[in-house]
């Protein structure tokens, strides 16, 4: 069975665009810049943060949606590999 | 000192093709290799005369053929590329053994530009065949069937190491290391252990400690005996026990902190064994304990969890570097391996930028959520399947390395790099470049060796036992005096 979700933006360049030799680092964790809890604008904030990673998150389902093969029972029931090594 | 570490890997992918109910996998590997045009029209032979798979590290030659195809169809299974690497066909998987590199970033520029030929041949393999048929590429090491294939490391060291003490130190090493360079799968298989999700592609596949064999009954100790070098000075330490990685972070971890723990079982640096208890068994019980909590049993007593374990190899390779001149690639590494350990000992899934087995946990665990399906779903097998893809639109890897959701260390354009040019700093150059220059002389090749044809003489081979020769200090100069391969090899029998 599939699940159907609407389109999304088709993918940009065969290679996808160009790696960066320097690490993100990730936007939740350890940060401490006006994140404290008792502060009414810190929170709105957190708010404001955690609804965009949703947001993020529904959009790269979205894509993942987008790309899944069709027919997924089928198509790993019949993925056999010989043994290599 | 240990010797500047010579690095490699070799990793077969799955392939398959859609839309053709009598798939042969042979036939389609042989097609894919030959699709691929890397030098027109060039014809050279693998040379098979130079290779040793029965040699064993344990001091023995084991019984059995060797195999050496004829002239025709060593050509239609082997193609050594401009940039030193080698594509071919193993057994019933396309495989490309990277270039030799001397550092682990060279390494992933060379295994990634692995992943785009494969790429390039797999669409132009796909253009040759009937409509409606597609073939597919997999880097992964498991059809979740009970198959599995491999992705092999190659680490250049001395020969004075003994190998009684590499088994000791680097078996323990081997068995935890999975915890930040597993590639992550649903569901177990070989009649393992069920569960929902494990750590490793490779775990359920390993059944014995020390051995030969890399198809049936596979060790964690892999025992083949063959340098493709100088054979009175070096050990080609072979390691089997990997998953194949598609975040660039986790080969990163994977390699470096594996060639750091080398050099310190060869200067002797390793003060007090870890050896387990049960190491076969730890390797699958670790794989599944997804929390990295479980603690083991211990050879010299107590029980340590695989984190410990890892964060004792991290501690004296601290102590080993605290005294010498540290490479700054080797630096990034533990730097990295130290700040890994930390987050798997407060909570693994951090790791969801730069661990396989993590990115592909979360990606999995939010589609379930968002569709309300559980691990059984074909959708979910489907998710773990495709993730492995290749292909840059469809791949799930691909998807999130676009996104920017993954870490990265090198560059596209260091990729691109090394799809069309050799290392500079090992043979690789002396070898890519020849075959860039010569193409129509190049007879046949092997990591240790190339032969030229050079009109009516008897064929040249030129032997190249030190992997750190044949660089581009050490002969570029002799390349752009010699127009031709004749006058090459002139040059090098006069020299």
């Amino acid at each position: 069975m599939k699940i159907v979700r609407p389109k999304t933006e088709p993918a940009t360049g065969i290679w996808g665009a160009a790696g960066d030799q320097t690490q993100k680092q990730k936007s939740g964790g350890g940060d401490s810049s006006g994140s404290s809890s008792s502060d009414a604008g810190g929170q709105k904030k957190l708010a404001k943060k955690g609804e965009d990673l949703k947001e993020e998150m529904d959009n790269l389902i979205d894509e993942i949606d987008e790309v899944l093969e069709a027919n997924a029972e089928e198509f790993v029931k019949n993925y056999v590999q010989r043994g290599g090594e | 000192m240990p010797l500047p570490c010579v690095f490699g890997s070799e990793i077969e992918y799955g392939i398959t093709v859609q839309g053709d109910p009598d798939f042969d996998p042979i036939s389609s590997c042989v097609l894919l290799v030959n699709a691929y045009q890397d030098i027109e029209d060039a014809r050279i032979l693998w040379d098979y005369e130079q290779e040793n798979p029965l040699a064993d590290a344990r001091g023995f030659h084991v019984e059995g053929e060797k195999y050496t195809p004829n002239q025709q169809e060593n050509i239609a299974r082997n193609k050594t590329l401009r940039n030193g690497a080698r594509f071919y066909v193993d057994h019933a998987h396309p495989e490309y053994s990277t270039p030799e590199v001397t550092n682990v970033r060279d390494l992933i520029a060379f295994e990634r530009a692995g992943e785009r030929t494969m790429e390039a041949a797999r669409r132009a393999a796909t253009a040759l065949l009937p409509s409606g048929q597609t073939v597919l590429i997999h880097k992964n090491n498991s059809d979740r069937k009970g198959n599995s294939y491999g992705n092999h490391e190659n680490y250049l060291i001395e020969r004075r190491t003994p190998f009684r003490e590499i088994v000791e130190h680097m078996t323990p090493f081997l068995v935890t290391r999975n915890i930040f360079c597993g590639a992550g799968k649903a569901g177990s298989e070989n009649r393992a252990q069920p569960c929902d999700y494990q750590i490793s592609q490779r775990a359920d596949f390993f059944e014995t400690e020390v051995a030969l064999d890399t198809m049936v009954k596979r060790p964690i100790i892999n025992t083949r005996d063959e340098p493709h070098a100088d054979r009175e000075k070096y050990r080609r330490f072979h390691v089997i026990i990997g998953d194949s990685n598609l975040c660039e972070v986790s080969t990163y971890l994977r390699m470096g902190t594996t060639a750091v723990v080398l050099a310190l079982v060869e200067d002797g640096a390793i003060p007090r064994s870890l050896a387990v208890s049960d190491p076969v068994k730890v390797v699958k019980e670790i794989s599944h304990d997804l929390a990295c909590k479980r603690s083991y049993a211990m050879e010299r007593g107590g029980r340590l969890t695989a984190i410990e374990i890892q964060k004792e190899y991290l501690e004296y390779a601290l102590r080993y570097f605290s005294s010498r001149s540290l490479d700054p690639i080797v630096k990034d590494v533990l730097v990295r391996w130290e700040r890994v350990l930390s987050k798997l000992a407060e909570d693994p899934l951090q790791l969801d930028r730069e661990v396989d087995w993590v990115i592909k946990h979360k990606l999995i665990t939010s589609y379930m959520k968002r569709h309300g399906v559980d691990w059984h779903h074909p959708q979910v097998h489907m998710l773990d399947l495709q993730y492995h893809d290749i292909r840059p639109d469809k791949g799930l890897y691909h998807v999130l390395e676009r996104r920017g959701e993954v870490d990265r260390i090198v560059d596209s354009d260091a990729i691109e790099r090394a799809v069309r040019t050799p290392p500079s700093d090992t043979r690789a150059y002396f070898r890519g470049e020849c075959i860039r220059r010569y193409p129509d002389e190049v007879f046949g090749v092997n990591w240790d060796s190339i032969s030229f044809n050079v009109g009516d003489e008897p064929i040249k081979r030129i032997l190249m036992n030190e992997p750190l020769k044949g660089t581009r200090a050490h002969v570029g100069e002799l390349l752009d005096s010699s127009p031709t391969a004749r006058v090459l090899v002139q040059n090098l029998t006069t020299a």
